[in-house]
């Protein structure tokens, strides 16, 4: 069972208690955006095979959104963040790319 | 390709059976082909078939980096219905459903196509207004369904228990000529004519990279070289924003891992499907005599091809409620598979920004009832640009809101 460390309240807690969020970072986009625009923030996603950032919700716990970077490939958890920033912080890049030598880099 | 008949038993019989050939051949792939089909599932050898049988196009490859079948085709619960709400999902669904009445003898392979009955539960008032709704709709696009009340389902399940004090049956939504198939056999069935018509089935081959030159496809790359194209069809499930990455676009798609699982063998003892989407479970029982169950999607991105335990843990809860004879029965083995999931729980068939590059996927949770109708739209998109079957699955409609909304009229779990 995926387990993950709520940043926010600091506990390490089972899925059940959580709520999964789908892709973190994406760019808002609302009206006067262009077609294109709003169909990218709306719809389009990476869903890479491998190193994934993604918004999870501690749902039966404090409430709070948090973000993780995790791999789809082999579930491995690479660390939680919290949500109020709007790209992962350098260490936890600095370790992903540590495990995973081949990885193309966020973005 | 020799005929499979009761003449071809009887003469194996005789000859200790040394006279049954391959069923398909494996080739070494060549320089060039006009069309590469990546994924030989049920979609991609469907999508095969048919372009040689309508449309008369056999330079194909049909490309796989595992062995055939051995995706999600060979991961499903088998379930064959058409009981959908909107007119392109029932136009689509209905017409798969329809070839696979004829599969075994198109194929002269047995499909062993069961049409024998599927019920959707209502066990809320909210679900009763839905499935009657689905109901009517059905009948203005020509699906045959039918609302039946409780005594009904009773008498058609009669391990029912339809008093459950939480989730009481109201009544069901009934298709007589839903049922089930082999879903290995459809595969097979395909690949051995595919084959016979002088397609190349290359398997353990992954493709590693999609070539274009001037937003047209040439080719792939592939463990196996390179090989060109005039046109790809991309039909990988799981695996589509994958491989739309190296062609250099995006899919609003999102995989994850839906599970199933199967009961020891018993007697014969429930003869319809059943499908309890309030409580996320659907049990058939297979020739084999297992119980045949499949329950919710995981919520996250996932492509490890196994799920979280707490599914399993719920649906099986929630069908026990549901048949409580089955409380004492031993789980035999537990799969998962990774399916492709689109917004409005539609599948996507379509051109692409790149030019000679299709796309089949997004099939999500209930690909395996589609595979006829979806290969035959398929091929016909492929070949001819356009084909009516697909035009409303187009990737356009995330940019028009055309949305085939299907989250709510199908439940979750099919």
């Amino acid at each position: 069972m995926l387990t993950l460390t709520c940043p926010c309240c600091g506990v390490t807690v089972e899925e059940t208690e959580l709520a999964p969020g789908g892709e973190a970072h994406l760019k808002r986009f609302g009206p006067g955006s262009s077609d294109e625009e709003f169909e990218t923030y709306m719809f389009a996603r990476k869903n890479p095979k491998g190193v994934h950032f993604e918004r999870w919700r501690h749902a039966y716990g404090c409430g709070k959104w948090f973000l993780t970077a995790r791999c789809t490939a082999t579930l491995e958890v690479f660390g939680s963040y919290p949500a109020q920033t709007t790209e992962p912080p350098a260490e936890l890049i600095a370790k992903i790319k540590e495990k995973r030598p081949g990885w193309e880099g966020y973005k | 390709m020799r005929r499979y008949s009761i003449f071809a038993v009887a003469r194996e019989a005789l000859r200790y059976h040394s006279g049954w050939e391959k069923a398909w051949a494996s080739p070494e792939p060549k320089k060039r082909y006009d069309v590469i089909i990546v994924g030989a599932g049920g979609h991609g050898l469907a999508t095969a078939y048919y372009l040689g049988k309508v449309h008369g196009i056999t330079n194909v490859a049909i490309i796989e980096k595992g062995w055939l079948g051995g995706g999600n085709t060979g991961r499903n619960t088998t379930i064959i219905r058409s009981n959908y709400l909107q007119d392109p999902s029932a136009a689509i669904y209905e017409k798969a459903r329809s070839l696979y009445e004829e599969l075994s003898a198109d194929l002269n392979y047995n499909v062993m196509f069961s049409p024998r009955g599927l019920l959707m539960l209502a066990q809320s008032e909210h679900e009763m207004r839905g499935y009657k709704r689905t109901v009517y709709a059905n009948n203005l696009q020509g699906v045959e369904t039918r609302w039946i009340e409780r005594d009904e389902v009773k008498s058609l399940v009669p391990i029912l228990n339809i008093d459950g004090p939480r989730y009481p049956v109201l009544g069901a939504l009934y298709q007589e000529r839903g049922g089930t198939a082999r879903h290995d056999a459809v595969a097979w069935g395909y690949a051995r004519k595919c084959s016979a018509m002088g397609m190349d089935i290359i398997q353990n081959c992954e493709v590693t990279g999609v070539r274009t030159a001037r937003g047209k496809v040439v080719g792939v790359n592939t463990t196996k070289g390179e090989i060109d194209c005039n046109k790809l069809a991309m039909v990988v499930a799981g695996h589509s924003s994958v491989l739309a990455e190296m062609a250099g676009f995006r899919l609003p798609i999102e995989s994850a891992a839906l599970q199933a699982w199967v009961s020891e063998p018993i007697k014969p003892t429930i003869d319809v499907v059943v499908m309890a989407n309030l409580v996320h479970g659907y049990m058939s029982q297979s020739d084999k005599g297992e119980l045949v169950i499949g329950g919710g999607t995981d919520g996250f991105n996932n492509y490890t091809q196994r799920g979280s335990w707490h599914h399993v843990e719920q649906t099986t809860r929630a069908l026990v409620e549901t048949f409580p004879v089955i409380s004492r029965l031993k789980m035999l083995r537990q799969w998962g598979g990774i399916v492709d999931m689109t917004g409005d729980r539609s599948p996507i068939l379509s051109k692409t920004p790149v030019e000679g590059i299709y796309v089949n996927c997004g099939w999500g949770t209930g690909g395996f009832k589609a595979i006829p109708g979806s290969g035959y739209a398929m091929a016909e998109l492929v070949a001819k640009e356009y084909s009516p079957l697909a035009a409303d699955f187009s990737l356009k409609r995330f940019k028009e809101g055309q949305f085939i909304d299907e989250s709510v009229a199908a439940g979750v779990a099919h």
